[in-house]
């Protein structure tokens, strides 16, 4: 069973269809990449993943759930970092673990052990009483990242996680993604950096709402026979720009 | 339950982690009542009068005398020209006229009846008012002895009125103003700090965020209720320490009594404060949008105008401000000493009062849009 | 050469403001709406005299004298009897749970005493919690039991017309003839909207700009540090004129409150007051931290004392003497008294011009300290 299934999904606001009747499907385990320009509708997509919009038509399924539906065992499921960062500026790093560990749940044990494992992994165990307002960005990143995965969803949704990050923080995010992925979280994430769609297992193109491309890296490059998808995703770009009289 | 605490616990750190809120929850209800309770009074103090006196007679100098001597009038000039009192008024040197006309002591001592023309400033008619019903009083003892003509036997009916003011025996203006006050104070708190409180989470995304996790509506709103909650009481607590050691303001009435209350009353204080986050999506607009509803409903609070003095329909309108309710529950419990089965009533309607604004409030906060 | 553009980035930097505020339609519906509400509000329901009293009678042996005495009352259209109660104890109740204003209480020799010409005890109890309405009740009531008795004289003369001197006063309520508290109140809630449109509104703008860190753009533009100031500012300039309009139409329309004055000194004034808010809001935001702090700050230093120590509600010489000096320096005081001057009286500029002074040099100094504190932010 796959672990994101969707199925014409749709939002209109008034006139304007942000969400054009987008179907995907990604396995177990995948990294997969959800790109498109700024404005194309990735963030609204995501949001009717993750239950905090509701779709004007069609279905989707998550970690097995529906998001209409069963949009609670959703929630149990999955694992959310948005684009404005999103942990407590005025609370420490322990703090923050301590509240999204009692929120999903955790024992204090488990909170404690799995607390420790993450500030270990991360280097931050010197730091770890600091209010996380305080950590320059990059730290910030990685630590909203991992307090996500805290409670070891099936699936966790990135959107634009590597805004504003230096090269060698966001090799490293990457990383930690890909390890995620090996223990079998699945990761969704958009990004507008075309070159980062080069690290995802199978990925998707938005354009306008609709979803204008999909599949492996390998496989795009040879469909429109460029070598970057950043090459891919100009040459789907540009019908749209020529519309618009650009 | 886990949920709640850890979110109970982050509200509380973040609630006195912020030093501005802090001295807003604390500091700001004690320079507030201070202020307001000195402020608030419409105590009439002296009038100054300007006198034109054409008539320059015994009797009228007499009233002159008279009004001057009962102490709520200044004689502050004094001449035969109305036109000079008029301009005495205009630049505000005085707050009435007395204008005694030429013939006066002459009807009084024929027939027995003068005239005597009080102008008063009223731009502020409640003072203008009163202050011509002082006027009117002291004018009338000065004319009851005055001699009349048949000096026979005196008026053979008489009353011996004894009047006793209940409950404010220093007449301490301050003392009823107080309870109405300390309401407003843990309003403020409740009301308008949640709401500022939820939607400052709403502009930062970290609303976004819970709203992904598996916490229930109902455990979110109680996390973001219960510690305003009990600062508002502990508010509460402090501003009648404040009330009593600084003002002397009494409390008649039972300690618990007023904080059951004021624990009903709070409920649907943050009920809507909760609304408010709700409809709103900036820190500004929450602002703003409770200074309004706030001030409607300090003004038909009964807290700086008495709420008998409105128009019947606004009478029935303010039955449905809780605030209302719970300054007279204050009111009467702190400086009358009124008991649990005198203030039933206004317990009941707090009570219903909170249940109904929590219930839409809830039902309005969705964790999904759209 | 850099003028023009300037100038032309002053005016794009305008109206994109506008068009921010413009399009939060909520605050907008709130902002034109609040001056009619409170009008409204304030012309209908708002009032301070004491007109309903209600009136227990405590009367164990009642008879002509008695009920003579109490249909007096009832006749009048101040009192209302509520409840008779037989003896003085069973009032407790009713005063506690505020059912009850005053309490008449007959004693069982009243009428005896009275024929026999002997001294009629009666009893008068008001509830003073309140002690202004409690005294104005008690003149009220002394009055009519002044008149009653003036009447029983006359009309059982014991011997001869011994006839009393009656002075009449005729009193004429300058300015505002009915009493109106409306009138009272027009001036005054125009200034409490202008001082939240202009101050409070523009310290939450300025430091939410702040706090999101989208000022620092706008200092690193072509801009100057004045024009950004005017820029936010001019918006909530023209929302406050359009309140004033608002309100004064209202007024006018609805309660029929005189305007005998210039309408054009009015606008002028208002627009000075409302220019003395904005500074004051920018002084606000430039030196608080967040929204939060901005907004406690705003509600402390211009929203409370612009009710409270401007005579806009309660007289200034009710006030203690400290804050009457304190209120020497609250903006609110001297423009209520322009409007009410204006709009009650007809007054011009020869009566107002010192009010008006006063005005332009709060606004000169806090203007100047506004855009110091604006400065450093560049250094």
């Amino acid at each position: 069973m796959n672990a994101i299934m969707v199925r014409e999904l749709t939002r209109r606001f008034g006139r304007f269809t942000a969400v054009d009747a987008i179907s995907v499907d990604v396995a177990a385990g995948e990294v997969f990449g959800f790109l498109g320009a700024n404005g194309a509708g990735k963030t609204t997509a995501i949001k009717m993943l993750i239950g905090l919009l509701a779709p004007s038509s069609g279905s989707a399924r998550v970690a097995g759930y529906d998001v209409l539906t069963q949009s609670d065992a959703v929630r149990r499921n999955i694992g959310y970092m948005s684009q404005r960062f999103s942990l407590y500026d005025d609370l420490s790093t322990r703090e923050n673990i301590s509240l999204y560990g009692g929120i999903y749940g955790l024992r204090d044990a488990e909170i404690r052990t799995r607390g420790d494992e993450l500030l270990q992994h991360l280097g931050m165990e010197p730091i770890a009483d600091a209010l996380v307002g305080t950590l320059p960005l990059g730290w910030k990143q990685k630590l909203a990242f991992s307090v996500a995965l805290l409670h070891r969803p099936a699936v966790v949704f990135l959107d634009e996680p590597t805004g504003g990050v230096d090269p060698v923080t966001r090799r490293q995010f990457w990383e930690m993604i890909y390890a995620a992925a090996a223990r079998g979280t699945t990761v969704f994430v958009t990004t507008h950096y075309m070159d980062e769609a080069e690290y995802c297992d199978r990925l998707s193109i938005m354009v306008d709402g609709r979803i204008a491309a999909m599949g492996t890296p390998a496989a795009l490059k040879a469909e429109f026979g460029v070598a970057s998808i950043d090459e891919v995703f100009v040459r789907l770009a540009r019908p749209a720009t020529a519309a618009a009289g650009g | 339950m886990r949920a709640l605490r850890v979110l109970l616990r982050k509200e509380f750190l973040q609630i006195f982690r912020n030093p501005a809120l802090v001295r807003m929850l604390f500091l700001i209800p004690v320079v507030q009542l201070l202020v307001l309770s000195n402020a608030a009074t419409f105590e009439v103090q002296r009038a100054r009068m300007y006198v034109v006196d054409q008539d320059r007679s015994t009797v009228s100098r007499g009233v002159s005398d008279r009004l001057a001597a009962s102490g709520r009038f200044v004689p502050a000039g004094a001449s035969g020209s109305v036109a000079a009192g008029q301009e005495a008024l205009m630049r505000r040197n005085v707050e009435l006229i007395v204008v005694i006309p030429s013939g006066f002591e002459r009807d009084v001592v024929r027939t027995r009846r003068a005239a005597i023309q009080l102008l008063l400033n009223a731009e502020d008619g409640a003072t203008a008012g009163v202050t011509a019903a002082y006027a009117r009083e002291i004018l009338a003892r000065y004319a009851r002895e005055l001699p009349g003509v048949s000096a026979r036997a005196p008026a053979p009916a008489r009353i011996e009125v004894r009047t006793r003011g209940w409950y404010n025996a220093e007449l301490d203006y301050r003392h009823y103003m107080v309870p109405g006050i300390l309401v407003q104070l843990v309003t403020i708190v409740g009301t308008l700090l949640t709401a500022m409180n939820i939607v400052r989470e709403k502009e930062a995304g970290t609303l976004d965020q819970l709203n992904v996790t598996p916490v229930s509506r109902g455990t979110f709103i109680a996390a973001k209720l219960l510690p305003l909650w009990t600062i508002a009481l502990a508010v509460l607590g402090i501003g009648l320490t404040v009330a009593h050691l600084v003002f002397g303001v009494p409390m008649r009435g039972s300690l618990p009594l007023i904080f059951l209350a004021a624990g009903l009353y709070l409920v649907a204080a943050l009920g809507i404060g909760l609304w408010i986050s709700s409809v709103t999506e900036t820190q500004q607009q929450a602002m703003f949008v409770n200074f309004s509803i706030l001030m409607v409903y300090l003004l038909m609070s009964g807290l700086f105008t008495p709420v008998s003095a409105m128009p019947e329909w606004a009478q029935r309108v303010a039955e449905f401000n809780p605030m209302m309710h719970f300054i007279t529950l204050m009111r009467n419990v702190m400086l009358k000493g009124a008991g649990l089965a005198d203030v039933a009533r206004q317990l009941l309607i707090l009570g219903a009062a909170g249940a109904v604004v929590l219930t839409v409030a809830v039902r309005q906060y969705h964790k999904r849009a759209g | 050469m850099p003028q023009p553009t300037r100038r032309h980035a002053l005016g794009a930097f305008v109206v994109k403001e506008l068009r921010h505020i413009l399009r939060d339609r909520q605050t907008l519906t709130i902002l034109l709406l609040l001056p009619l509400a409170q009008v409204v509000l304030f012309g209908f329901a708002i009032r301070t005299d004491v007109n309903d009293i209600r009136l227990a009678v405590v009367d164990p042996a009642p008879d002509d004298a008695t009920r003579s005495l109490r249909d007096r009352f009832t006749g009048t259209d101040r009192f209302r009897v509520v409840a008779s109660a037989p003896s003085a104890e069973r009032l407790e109740p009713l005063f506690r749970r505020g059912e009850v204003d005053v309490a008449l209480v007959f004693a069982p020799g009243f009428s005896r005493a009275l024929a026999t010409g002997a001294a009629a005890p009666l009893q008068l109890i008001t509830d003073a919690s309140n002690p202004n309405t409690g005294s104005t009740m008690q003149t009220y009531a002394s009055a009519v039991i002044a008149a009653w008795q003036r009447e029983r004289v006359t009309r059982a003369p014991a011997s001869g017309a011994g006839g009393s001197v009656v002075i009449d006063p005729q009193v004429r309520m300058l300015f505002n003839p009915t009493l109106e508290s409306v009138n009272l109140f027009v001036p005054g809630l125009i200034a409490l909207v202008l001082t939240l449109v202009s101050a409070q509104m523009t310290a939450i703008s300025l430091s939410r700009e702040k706090e999101r860190g989208t000022m620092e753009i706008l200092l690193v533009s072509p801009l100057r540090p004045w024009q950004i100031i005017v820029g936010k500012v001019a918006p909530y300039l023209l929302l406050a004129f359009a309140n004033v309009l608002t309100a004064l139409a209202a007024a006018w329309l609805v309660f029929a409150v005189p305007f005998r004055g210039s309408l054009v000194l009015l606008l002028a004034s208002s627009t000075l007051y409302t220019l003395v808010g904005l500074a004051l809001g920018t002084l606000i935001a430039a030196r608080t931290g967040s929204q939060l702090t901005a907004m406690t700050a705003s509600m402390m230093g211009t929203m409370l004392p612009s009710t409270l120590l401007s005579g806009m509600i309660f007289p200034i010489a009710s006030l203690p003497l400290p804050l009457q000096l304190v209120s020497h320096v609250v903006p609110a005081r001297w423009f209520i008294v322009v409007v009410r001057g204006i709009m009650l009286k007809g007054a011009g500029l020869a009566h107002l011009w010192q009010e008006l002074a006063v005005l332009t040099l709060m606004l000169a100094v806090l203007m100047v300290a506004a855009i110091r504190s604006f400065k450093p932010r560049l250094a």
